[in-house]
């Protein structure tokens, strides 16, 4: 790869893994984030999403692959300023307001915004004059957001922005948010919530069991399964002999409940009907993105536990 | 570094509920004393000049060693991993403590000298400077002792780690009355900073300094400090590149 392709790059993750003694957190990750993008990094608990996020931030050396930023190292593009984040886990030092720290943090950037115009971007005027030991879970959350922003960076990197922010807090969250893209930033936002992710990303990266399982724009991911869903009551059948039917992609079972991922639901209905004429209580419904992620991340897990 | 990050690192130091201890402690325990024994002597030195360079060394010793040891705070807080990703250099950071330190040793320092003044300490100029200036290099290690134990221990240790390390290095430095005035003993005193530290008022009075024996004792104790300082740092860091 030329140097120009390097630099025009945002964040580039080269077959990116990570162990920590028996867990094998992140097992290969190829990723590419063009400048400009707005990337959700979507998966479920322990999916490696964080872990992913310490390596491109440069908190965490990678055990195999690369992490490159711009063209340069993380550490060279945190010591640029050109990296914000928000970490899942940590608090506020104690002993300075809001607005101190803030400006605290903004005095460490070469390019950082005014203090106040970022406390009034993020709600967190209102509190400022506050003790940061003094906040509820939202108002830190929303002074951590704060401390992201005023780096204006080119890359803001967030791990569950949202997480303990009300309904107001999440609004003003993404209205801020969509002007940082606006300016051509470079966003990559880890998360549990679809709606986030299907309303505020150009594009998904869904993780599972320390890979990407599925990277696209959300209705890629949609229609990467079909589009329909059958549920039906069908005790004691095999799941296999279920996959194997015409037009399914995928099945599960919940007590005596089976539900069938498709690719075509037409073909799916009738073979099941054809082959399983007990089959009862039939619903069959447009798969929306939850189907999707839970087909995505449960294909993933049997190829895991198969022998 | 950046002058207002250093700001509002002063400014959360002083803020610090730590600062009241390290500074109430020996500014009680001087008024006490002091004032009971206002008329004698010790070492050659008025009472209240020998015990105002010890309560001032011990204070001063408690409050550098407790500006470094909050890394261990802000590290379990994760403040450190949040640093990490702004461009300030650990270095900085570290800098940055360094110079708390010495702000909250200062002002101790100051204190109990007023205090002393009130009680009829009387020295001059050239008197104050040097004993203050011997006071600053007699405090090096207990800085970069702070920074080791920042980065060796847990928070909930520190309370006892920094209170005892300061205990024993102020009774045994003379802190609190001098542990032996001959023999073997003295002997060994004389090679632990802190004697040097408490020996920086009362070699002040008459305008004298610390012999060799005390530049080289200081010396000696800076680098193994350092040494160590940054053995702890590494260890401790090193998880996080
Ligand atoms: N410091 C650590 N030491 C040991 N294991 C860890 C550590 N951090 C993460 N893990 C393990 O690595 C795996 C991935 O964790 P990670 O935090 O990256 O997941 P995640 O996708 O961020 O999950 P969540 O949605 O819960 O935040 C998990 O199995 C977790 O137990
Ligand atoms: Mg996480």
């Amino acid at each position: 790869m030329s140097i120009p392709a390097l630099a025009d790059s945002g964040l580039v993750l080269r077959d990116l893994a990570k162990s920590y003694g028996p867990v094998a957190a992140v097992r290969g990750i190829d990723l590419t984030i063009a400048p400009g993008e707005t990337v959700a990094l979507l998966g479920p608990n322990g999916a490696g999403k964080s872990t992913t996020i310490d390596m491109i931030l440069g908190l965490a050396p990678p055990d195999a692959g690369s992490v490159t930023l711009f063209g340069s190292t993380p550490a060279r593009a945190v010591a640029d300023g050109r990296v914000g984040g928000m970490l899942q886990t940590g608090q506020l030092i104690s002993e300075l307001s809001v607005r101190e720290l803030v400006a605290m943090v903004a005095a460490l950037y070469p390019r950082a915004l005014p203090v106040d115009e970022v406390l009034a971007v993020t709600g967190a005027e209102r509190f400022a004059a506050q003790r940061t030991t003094k906040l509820s879970g939202g108002q830190s959350q929303r002074t951590r957001f704060a401390m992201a922003l005023v780096a204006n960076p080119d890359l803001l990197v967030l791990d569950e922005p949202t997480a303990a922010l009300d309904v107001e807090g999440r609004h003003d969250f993404w209205a801020s948010m969509s002007e940082v893209a606006r300016q051509g930033k470079t966003i990559l936002f880890a998360t549990h919530y679809l709606e986030e992710a299907d309303s505020y990303a150009d594009r998904i990266v869904l993780m599972a069991r320390g890979r990407v399982v599925a990277d696209g724009a959300a209705t890629d991911i949609k229609s990467r399964v079909g589009g329909k869903t059958i549920r039906a009551t069908l005790p004691g059948v095999d799941l296999d002999a279920l996959r194997s039917l015409a037009g399914v992609t995928g099945a599960l079972r919940r007590g005596e409940a089976v539900t069938l991922a498709c690719s075509d639901g037409d073909a799916a209905l009738r073979s099941l009907l054809g082959t399983y004429p007990a089959a009862r209580d039939l619903e069959v419904r447009g798969a929306g993105l939850e189907e999707a992620f839970l087909e995505l991340v449960t294909e993933d897990e049997d190829e895991e536990t198969a022998p | 570094m950046s002058l207002t990050y250093l700001h509002y690192e002063v400014l959360r130091t002083f803020r610090s509920r730590a600062l009241l201890f390290s500074l109430g402690f020996p500014l009680v325990l001087f008024l006490v004393v002091a004032s009971t024994n206002r008329h004698a002597t010790l070492e050659g030195v008025s009472f209240p000049l020998y015990y105002m360079a010890g309560m001032a060394s011990w204070g001063a010793m408690l409050g550098i060693i407790s500006a470094g040891s909050r890394i261990s705070v802000e590290r379990q807080q994760g403040w450190t991993r949040q640093l990490r990703l702004t461009p300030l250099s650990p270095r900085a950071y570290l800098l940055a403590k360094v110079v708390c330190g010495y702000l909250t040793a200062l002002l101790t320092m100051v204190v109990l000298f007023v205090a002393g003044t009130v009680l009829g300490v009387r020295l001059g100029v050239r008197e104050w400077a040097v004993m203050v200036g011997l006071a600053l290099v007699g405090l090096v290690p207990f800085g970069l002792f702070g920074v080791m134990v920042g980065h060796l221990l847990k928070p909930d240790s520190l309370g006892p780690a920094v209170g005892g390390l300061s205990a024993l290095f102020a009774l045994f430095g003379g802190a609190w009355g001098p542990i032996a005035t001959h023999g073997t003993l003295l002997d060994l005193v004389r090679d632990i900073p802190s004697y040097w530290l408490v020996q920086s008022g009362t070699v002040a009075y008459g305008g004298g300094g610390w012999p060799l024996r005390g530049w080289v004792v200081v010396g000696i104790w800076s680098l193994a400090a350092a040494r160590l300082a940054f053995v702890a740092y590494r260890r401790d860091t090193a998880r996080v590149v």
